[in-house]
């Protein structure tokens, strides 16, 4: 290790947490290197994750309207059909102006990009094994690890990605599928299960759990439910897959609800039952580094693992398994090198499923606010009452609030409906700032707006809403 | 409202810990009046009011870790007049008058809309309230919070009322002692308690363990014969108090044969820097001192060039200013060599970790009487076990080992540090 380099912070991992990590620290004047071994930056997020997910999403929501819901504007089209090359070349343009847009970044900030594998060797070395063979070595000040995710997979149903596919053989399939098979009724799965249902996929989601969004606020899950459900798709819950077999270019999936077994009949299956920590090149046990119950890297609110100067961030962590999260940690930890007073929150935390329509939380579901014993409110408003939402056709879902009864605190938020993702923001910054229902609901909001409705939810809460 | 705020804490030095409030909120300052202590990893800083006024709020509470340039508190100058010669803090009767019931709310405090409808309605002010939310916002669960503290305790509240007439008093007697860390079991019969790492002592720690991971740790021990040493010290200290008013230990004559030793063995003098390695020409002794706040190492700067009753003023002055926790940023950096003296507690043998990034540390221990050989027969003599701790990397077993031999012989025989 004679030509080892020295640098202020090496990252093992350039996903959504690593680059930004990244970048944070170069803002601050640490010299700084990312170890990326793909072949663009991005990571799982802007690669085969949120990026290309969302542009399928949007490219078929287009051609579902397109199809069902142009008629009731007085859009007349006739003849409507897609093309798969094109939504899929889409797809890939728009991961490389986000891939080459953090490679711009990079530059910009002087950032150096270690292409390779990364190995963290004791010390704080991380050694990069390139394509070629060569491997550079980086004695670093600081290490962050940022090494992501990766799907789970069922004994009996291994990835091949051609007809067992996980997120990312199901953003690449070359043709529509016949009859989709979603196991693990969760984000990922709802999400793509959406895409294909679109294009005209027969789509039976299969979750172990009683309800499909599992953990979720039950009036949430009742609504997306119903709403799935209407558009098409096919969900067995409380249903429990027992075994599999393919045949040929058919995969039959063995499945039991209440004792009662079934065989399902598919083209692909998608497997999407959760992700766990992956530590490609972290050697937890040799290095000594502390690993909680699911194999996530044990870290403090400073993002410090219990090895000195080693950082962890994002999936790798453990927690909600979210690029948003990822990024801050990212940041938390950059912060942190350089000296600064930070610490990860993890309170105001939103996550979000891009169906249609959307579904967005922050804070706490009723039930977990029931749990703590806690007396509350619940305030709810119906985009069907909101006049932007009707001249819009978009009339499905709601806005609920769950506040503390005695000061009014937000405890949680949850919206089903159109935008949900960006209507969720605002509320988030008031969690932020340990905001009440009525900090919102005397809070102008522009009229028409769908924004109305999350003003009008929180009044619901000191039971003075306007418009219902 | 002139803001208050973290002074510049010393080179690369960004955070502290707020470890005790002397004033609270509401108190007339004078000018100069220390406000604040903050406690950094290596020294403690005296927050002091900028000019006279009246403390009209405080940001930050003890135990919280601060930035540079972070707001402490505000201070009210034109309330200065109103609180009269209280700003002297000599005469109960000039309080500053009391609340009148009726608070009109508050517009230039940080707070939530709702925060301050529900504020008003209750009729206090939200600059009185704590808040809780990002970047001390008051919010309406606060306020609401507020009032309702302050409707559970009315008794104690009376009774602060009462205590109102004599602010200055007490703020004296607010100005609590430091929490002790005596190791008794806890009131509420807890086996166990957690504490929060102070800022110094998770730096001690980071450093410590720091240390242990980059450098390749080894230790050599020798003895030395006091002997010699003792008798000198014996024959001079008298003299020396008198002529120069020092009180000669043993430290420095420890400090000047290690320098001289150093000289002979530049490596373990130096610092390894990437790929380089940096000889230092100058010694800067570093001495660990045991202060109540944990340990520190300030060091004597040239002390090369320094005669025994040199050294001996620098480290007495020091080690005061270690103990009073005065030492100053100039003390605690440069150091190039360390010794530590675990002898002063009864330690007879041990290995000191390197303070890093130096290379070496000399540890001394307790002198004690022992049966030693010499010359065939069996003699009594005051014997001290010395290590040194050396980074491996650069400081080869030989050199380590002549370097210790080379400081024992320096003291075994003082007067060769004379013809050296």
């Amino acid at each position: 290790m004679a030509d080892a380099r020295s640098a202020d912070v090496v990252i093992i991992g350039g996903g959504p947490g690593g680059y930004v990590a990244a970048i944070r620290a170069a803002q601050l004047g640490l010299s700084t290197v990312c170890v990326e071994m793909d072949k663009t930056l991005g990571g799982t997020c802007v690669n085969v994750g949120c990026i290309p997910s969302k542009a399928l999403l949007t490219s078929t929501e287009h051609y579902e309207f397109a199809r069902l819901h142009a008629a009731e504007h007085g859009v007349k089209l006739a003849g409507v059909s897609f093309d798969l090359a094109v939504m899929m070349k889409r797809k890939d343009s728009v991961v490389g102006q986000n891939t080459k847009g953090i490679e711009f970044l990079f530059k910009k900030n002087k950032i150096e990009w270690a292409r390779g594998r990364g190995t963290l060797k004791p010390g704080n070395v991380v050694d990069v094994e390139g394509a070629d063979g060569q491997t550079n070595s980086f004695q670093a000040k600081h290490v962050i690890i940022a090494t992501g995710s990766i799907p789970v997979e069922l004994p009996f149903l291994k990835f091949d990605e051609k007809r067992i596919l996980s997120n990312i053989g199901a953003l690449v399939v070359p043709e529509v599928p016949k009859h989709l098979i979603v196991i693990g009724g969760g984000v990922i799965g709802l999400e793509l299960g959406s895409v294909w249902r679109r294009l005209g996929a027969k789509v039976t989601v299969v979750e172990l759990q009683p309800t499909i969004l599992p953990g979720n606020d039950a009036d949430v899950i009742k609504e997306a439910d119903k709403i799935f459900r209407k558009q098409g798709m096919e969900i067995r819950t409380g249903t429990k897959v027992t075994g599999a077999k393919q045949d040929g270019d058919r995969v039959l999936v063995d499945i039991d609800t209440d004792g009662k077994a079934e065989t399902l009949d598919a083209d692909y299956v998608l497997v999407s039952v959760g992700r766990k920590p992956w530590l490609t090149g972290i050697d937890a046990t040799a290095l000594g580094l502390e690993l909680g119950e699911r194999g996530e890297i044990v870290v403090d609110a400073e993002m410090r693992t219990n090895l000195p100067n080693v950082f962890a961030i994002g999936d790798a962590v453990g927690g909600k398994l979210l690029a948003h999260k990822a990024e801050e940690e990212g940041v938390v930890a950059a912060e942190v090198i350089a000296g600064h007073h930070a610490r990860m929150d993890y309170k105001s935390m939103p996550s979000v499923v891009y169906t249609s329509p959307e579904i967005a939380t922050v804070g706490l579901a009723e039930h977990e606010v029931k749990a703590t014993g806690r007396e509350y409110k619940v305030g709810k408003f119906p985009f069907s009452a909101n006049g932007r939402a009707r001249t819009m056709a978009q009339t499905s879902g709601f806005v609920k609030f769950i506040a503390d009864a005695a000061t009014d605190e937000l405890l949680g938020c949850h919206i089903i409906g159109l935008n949900a993702a960006d209507l969720i923001q605002e509320v988030v910054l008031a969690v932020e700032y340990r905001g009440s229902s009525e900090d919102i609901g005397i809070t102008v909001h522009s009229h028409p707006t769908l924004s109305e409705t999350v003003k009008e939810a929180a009044l619901g809460v000191l039971g003075r809403s306007i418009h219902i | 409202m002139l803001p208050i705020k973290v002074p510049p804490l010393g080179e690369s030095i960004v955070e502290a810990t707020v470890s005790r409030w002397l004033k609270k909120q509401g108190d007339a300052v004078a000018g100069g009046d220390t406000i604040v202590e903050l406690e950094t990893d290596k020294i403690t800083v005296e927050v002091p009011a900028p000019r006279a006024g009246v403390l009209s709020s405080l940001s930050v509470a003890e135990g919280d870790v601060v930035k540079v340039d972070q707001l402490l508190a505000e201070l009210d100058e034109a309330a200065v007049a109103a609180a009269g010669s209280s700003a002297d803090g000599d005469s109960a009767s000039n309080a500053a008058p009391g609340g009148t019931g009726t608070a009109t709310p508050s517009t230039d405090a940080k707070s939530s809309p709702a925060a301050r409808r529900v504020a008003a309605e209750a009729g206090i002010d939200v600059a009185g309230v704590k808040g809780t939310g990002r970047g001390g916002v008051v919010s309406k669960p606060d306020v609401v919070e507020h009032v309702a503290q302050a409707a559970e305790k009315p008794k104690s509240a009376e009774q602060r009322g009462s205590v109102d007439a004599a602010p200055a008093v007490e703020s004296r007697s607010d100005v609590t002692p430091k929490p002790s860390f005596v190791n008794a079991p806890s009131s509420n019969g807890e086996r166990e308690t957690r504490e929060k790492m102070t800022t110094r002592r998770k730096r001690i720690a980071e450093n410590l363990l720091q240390s242990q991971h980059a450098t390749a740790h080894l230790t050599t021990f020798n003895e030395i014969d006091m002997s010699a040493v003792n008798a000198l010290r014996e024959k001079m200290k008298e003299r020396v108090e008198k002529e120069h008013g020092v009180k000669l230990t043993f430290m420095p004559f420890f400090v000047k044969a290690t320098c001289m030793a150093l000289e002979g063995f530049p490596v373990v003098n130096a610092q390894i820097d990437a790929d380089s390695i940096i000889y230092k020409h100058y010694v800067n002794m570093g001495i660990a001192v045991a202060s109540d706040a944990g340990l520190v190492v300030p060091n004597i700067k040239d002390a090369h060039r320094k005669g025994v009753i040199e050294l001996s003023r620098d480290i007495g002055a020091v080690a005061k200013r270690a103990r009073d926790g005065k030492l100053s940023m100039d003390d605690l950096t440069g150091g190039t060599f360390t010794i530590t003296n675990g002898g002063v507690f009864g330690s007879l043998v041990s290995t000191p970790i390197i303070n890093y990034p130096q290379v070496g540390i000399l540890g001394l221990h307790k002198t004690q009487e022992r049966p030693i050989a010499m010359n065939g027969q069996v003699v009594i003599r005051p014997m001290m076990y010395v290590a040194l701790s050396y980074d491996h990397r650069i400081v080869d077993g030989q050199q380590a080992v002549l370097f210790l031999v080379r400081v024992k012989e320096l003291l075994e025989d003082p007067a060769t540090m004379l013809i050296s």
